[in-house]
Order: C-alpha cells, then sequence, then structure tokens
C-alpha cells in the first residue's frame, strides 16, 4: 500500500496564499479528483504532491518518507507526473517519447533499461498507440498527444501518478478513454491524483474528491458527499442541480 | 544503423576537409614533398611550413569548429530553442570584449598570452551574469539574462573602438573581431585546447537532461533531472569551451546555430543524439571555409569569420523560412 500522506501545507506567493494548511491522505488504489475554481490552488497542490515545489509550510510524506528527503532520481522511479497541457518540443518520435519516461531507471551510463523495449511496447499497447509508435509527436493531435504523454507518464509503472488536466482540450471520446485509462491505473494499485474540471466525467470515474477553494482544501471525501448542490453551488458561485440516476450522477450549472 | 551512418559520414567528410588543410596555404604542399621532408635527418622548409604553420592551423580549425558545433546543440536542446547559439547568451561577445580590452589597453603587446586569457575571464564572467540572474527563473530568464549580457559585452567592443587611441589600435581590434585562424601557432593550440577539451566533456554530460527537457522542464524535473545542475554545465561547459575558442581565433558566428540543424533530422531530433554530429559538422564547416579562404586569393586574406557569416547568414534566412512553414 502506498500512502501519500500531506501534513499542514502552505505555499506562500509574494502576498497571496496559495495553498494554506492543506492536510490529505492519497492512498493507493484510489483515484482522487482535485476541483475547484480557477486559482483555487489546484496545480500548486499537485506540484507539491508530485515533489517538484518544496513547500513553506508543512510536509508531505511518501509512505512516511519525507518527499524532500529522497533524491530525485529515487523519487522520479516511484512516481509521475504530468503537467497541464504536455507537449513535446522537438520532432521525435512517440516511441522516443515513450521512452523518455524510463529515463530515471536509466544506469549512469548507457542508454538502455533492462526490459525496457518490453515495457515501451506494453505502454504504447495499453494507450493504442502501436500504429502511430514513429509518428513525430509535434504532429500529433490533442488527444494523441495526451494519449502519448500518459504512455509516457505510466511505462516505468509508477506507485502514484499525478496528472493536471487530464482531459483539457480533449473532446468527449478522448476525455472518457483518458479517465478509464486513469481509473484502470488506479485499479491495478497505482495512487492516481488528476486535476479536473470536468465534474460529470469525474463524478464517473474518482473515487474521491479533493475541493480546494482559495488556497483552503475545503473536503476530501467520497463522490456521494462531494456532488451535492450545496457543496458545489458554494464552491462555484453559481446555480448546480445535480441528478442522480441509477449508478450515474450528473452536475449541471446554471448562471 | 541510421544514426551511426550519420556518425561515418560527418567523421570521413571532417578528415578529409582536415587532410586538405594540411596542404593548403600561402605555400602548397604536395604529401610527397611532406613524407620527404618529414623523413628527411634535417627539418627543410616543407618541413616546418608542415609541422608549424599548416598543422596547428588545421588543429585549433577542428577544434574550434567542434565545440562551436557542440555548444550550439546543447544550448538549442537547453532552451529548447532552435536560435540558440553561445552569442544568444552572450558568452562569445564577452569573449571578444576580453580580448579586445587586451589589446586595447595594449597587454597584448607585452605577452601573446594576454588576448585569450582575457578573453576566457570575459567568457566566464558573461556565463556567471547569466546564471546568477536566471538563478532561480526559468528558460526565457536566461535567454533575457543573456541577450542583456550581450549587449552590454557588444556596448564595450564599441566603446574600445570608438576611444581606440590611434587607427591602428581601432584596425587591430576590427580585424580580430573577424576572426581568423592564420598564423595560429602550437602555442594557440596550447592555450585553447585545454579548455575546449574539458568544455566539451562538461557539454557532452548534458546528454540525458537535454532529451528528457524536449518534454519541458516540469517534466524534465519529474523524470528526475536537475535543471539548475544540468544549466551550470552547459554554461560553465559553453563558457570555457566557446571562450577558449573565441579567445584564439576571434568571433566566429553562425556555426554554433547552422550545425546543429544540419544534423538534426538525420538523428531523429533526439537533443542527446545530435550533440556528436552536431561538433563533427562544426569542425568540418570550420575546416572548409577556412581551407575557403586560403583558396579565394585575394589581399588581404578574407576573415574567417566574415566568411562564415556571408555563407551563414542565408542559411540562418532558410531556417526562419523553415520553422515558419512548420508552425503554420
Amino acid at each position: 500500500m502506498t500512502h501519500l500522506v500531506v501534513t499542514g501545507v502552505s505555499i506562500r506567493r509574494g502576498a497571496r496564499m496559495a495553498l494554506q494548511d492543506v492536510s490529505a491522505t492519497f492512498s493507493s488504489g484510489r483515484f482522487t479528483a482535485v476541483i475547484g475554481p480557477n486559482g483555487a490552488g489546484k496545480s500548486t497542490l499537485l506540484a507539491v504532491l508530485a515533489g517538484l515545489l518544496a513547500p513553506d509550510a508543512g510536509a508531505v510524506r511518501l509512505d512516511g518518507a519525507p518527499l524532500a528527503q529522497l533524491a530525485r532520481r529515487e523519487l522520479a522511479r516511484v512516481r509521475a507526473y504530468l503537467p497541464q497541457s504536455a507537449r513535446v518540443d522537438w520532432p521525435i518520435s512517440v516511441e522516443r517519447v515513450v521512452a523518455l519516461g524510463l529515463t530515471p531507471l536509466l544506469p549512469t551510463f548507457g542508454e538502455l533499461v533492462p526490459g525496457g523495449q518490453e515495457r515501451i511496447e506494453r505502454a504504447l499497447e495499453s494507450c493504442d498507440l502501436l500504429q502511430l509508435r514513429d509518428r513525430e509527436a509535434t504532429t500529433l493531435s490533442g488527444g494523441e498527444l495526451a494519449r502519448a504523454m500518459l504512455a509516457r507518464a505510466i511505462v516505468a509503472d509508477p506507485r502514484l501518478l499525478i496528472v493536471d488536466e487530464p482531459t483539457a482540450g480533449l473532446d468527449p471520446r478522448h476525455a472518457i478513454d483518458a479517465c478509464q485509462r486513469l481509473k484502470s491505473r488506479s485499479r491495478e494499485g497505482c495512487t492516481v491524483v488528476a486535476a479536473m474540471h470536468d465534474l460529470n466525467l469525474a463524478a464517473q470515474y474518482a473515487d474521491d474528491f479533493a475541493v480546494l477553494r482559495a488556497g483552503r482544501l475545503l473536503m476530501h471525501a467520497p463522490a456521494a458527499e462531494v456532488l451535492r448542490e450545496e457543496v458545489l453551488s458554494g464552491l462555484y458561485d453559481v446555480a448546480v442541480r445535480v441528478r442522480r440516476e441509477a449508478a450515474e450522477t450528473s452536475v449541471h450549472f446554471s448562471a | 544503423m541510421r544514426g551511426w551512418g550519420v556518425h561515418a559520414v560527418l567523421l570521413a567528410a571532417t578528415a578529409l576537409l582536415a587532410a586538405v588543410s594540411l596542404f593548403v596555404g600561402t605555400v602548397w604542399l604536395s604529401p610527397h614533398e611532406v613524407l620527404a621532408a618529414l623523413s628527411a635527418p634535417h627539418p627543410d622548409l616543407a618541413a616546418l611550413i608542415f609541422m608549424d604553420i599548416h598543422l596547428p592551423r588545421t588543429v585549433l580549425g577542428l577544434l574550434v569548429g567542434a565545440i562551436l558545433g557542440l555548444s550550439g546543440a546543447v544550448l538549442q536542446g537547453l532552451l529548447r530553442n532552435p536560435l540558440a547559439e553561445p552569442g544568444l547568451l552572450g558568452i562569445s561577445e564577452a569573449a571578444s570584449l576580453g580580448s579586445v580590452i587586451a589589446v586595447y589597453y595594449g597587454f597584448a603587446s607585452t605577452t601573446t598570452l594576454a588576448g585569450p586569457v582575457f578573453g576566457l575571464v570575459g567568457a566566464l564572467g558573461a556565463a556567471s551574469i547569466s546564471l546568477l540572474l536566471s538563478r532561480s527563473g526559468s528558460t526565457l530568464s536566461l535567454i533575457l539574462a543573456g541577450v542583456a549580457t550581450s549587449s552590454i559585452a557588444t556596448a564595450g567592443v564599441n566603446l574600445a573602438l570608438n576611444l581606440a587611441p590611434n587607427p591602428y589600435a581601432a584596425y587591430e581590434i576590427s580585424t580580430w573581431l573577424m576572426g581568423s585562424l592564420a598564423d595560429r601557432s602550437w602555442t594557440h593550440v596550447q592555450l585553447a585546447a585545454p579548455f575546449i577539451l574539458v568544455g566539451g566533456i562538461l557539454l557532452l554530460l548534458c546528454g540525458r537532461a537535454l532529451d528528457a527537457l524536449s518534454l519541458g522542464e516540469a517534466q524534465a524535473e519529474s523524470l528526475g533531472i536537475n535543471l539548475r545542475r544540468t544549466r551550470l554545465l552547459a554554461l560553465a561547459g559553453t563558457a570555457l569551451g566557446v571562450g577558449g575558442a573565441t579567445s584564439v581565433a576571434g568571433a566566429i558566428g553562425f556555426v554554433g546555430l547552422v550545425a546543429p540543424h544540419l544534423v538534426r533530422a538525420r538523428v531523429g531530433n533526439r537533443p542527446r543524439r545530435v550533440l556528436v554530429p552536431a561538433a563533427l559538422a562544426g569542425a568540418a564547416i570550420v575546416t572548409a571555409a577556412d581551407i575557403a579562404t586560403r583558396l579565394i586569393r585575394v589581399r588581404p586574406e578574407i576573415s574567417l569569420g566574415v566568411f562564415i557569416s556571408l555563407v551563414g547568414a542565408p542559411f540562418f534566412l532558410w531556417i526562419v523560412l523553415r520553422i515558419r512553414r512548420q508552425t503554420t
């Protein structure tokens, strides 16, 4: 079991607090959606969880070990992070992009990870990229690029997968695909944390919700407790109707 | 393997050009003459010309070209900008300024080593300023800091020209700025080579980080890459290598910009794979251009830097056009 434990984390951005006294526990096998209005601190929280941003106060521990004390490479071997609208700067092939996910496993000298090619094949296959493996990553469509990036993130079999807005800019088909892949990762025992704006998708796939507003963690609870009209309308400052039909929850916003 | 084919072709081309460069000059030598002269018990004129003029000039050309191509490839990978080159970060300009100061205050006439040493100090200074100014910032702040350093150094060089005590000093400065490998001796090679080699090693150590950086800084960091260390390696390597090269050969532009572009597509665009071919391409370009300046019989001899700029500038335009096509 992997436990990522955040205690009393604060991040200061000039005079403003981007995160204030956030405490939460993220466990393996759970898919947590981080939700909240723009500027609530979702991306900041994810960067802290990924160990890329050191908190000004508080601590993040992975299975008891403070992230700040883990060596970069050691952390990189167990955690994968995808920033918002990730892209590739050079026209390198999709297969090589995915292979970059193995960087933390590379020996000090040499270019090959034992069993690396099989891992790459598996990641390509699970993200439906076998046809695209030789395409230049700069020529991919948004949906294809998102798949390539996800394959890059999962190729090293991380225990902790942190994704910032995996569905931004994707059409419904690709957005659903992306969520399904994250969900199946979590079912394989990975701790998945993703910032999301599409509450309907999140309602369908996420196990837990972390609700952020103005840098504070308002709730961290299972979907049923968070997807309620009084919670969401207060969070987003708009009228919200939540409908439950059988196992499906849908959220409608109106001005 | 396609990658090794590129290496082989470039290596062969560089070796061939270097061989040609050994025999071309004010005094043309034939391989036969050289062999005869070198095997003779007492060194004669042909042997002296070969050993003390043509050989150091060729070696210096290879070293200078290689480090320019390599640092261009590293900087383009680091900044993820196809227009990056040592000049963009002000390193070659600052090296020029250092050497110009040596000429200007007459240090260069007391000892020939003053120019190169001052040049190196300038390059290291510029790299430190760029690093300091962008310590906690992004790639953009590194570029901006570099542009500022570069402008200051250029202004300093112009000031020296402006205030030159006599026309001869101004002439000497401006000739030096044009870049040349003419009349370079083993002393110059001995001075520049250690810096170029150490700089080259530091630059080659950046390879893995450059590959990861093609996914952007956030992802590279998440993959365990230490961005600060990479920047330090790249800038220190460029300062030592390009500083060493510029301080003995003068300002030679465009090689750092062009060499990586010549080879990039042929190695699958992977930043790390570009490094060694870019160094070979740089060595080939500078050697070829140096041969050309010796073959074009005009007096005074066309300066190497001027010649490369003349040919390089249109190529630069072509890069701009190609990038515009790619992005539209």
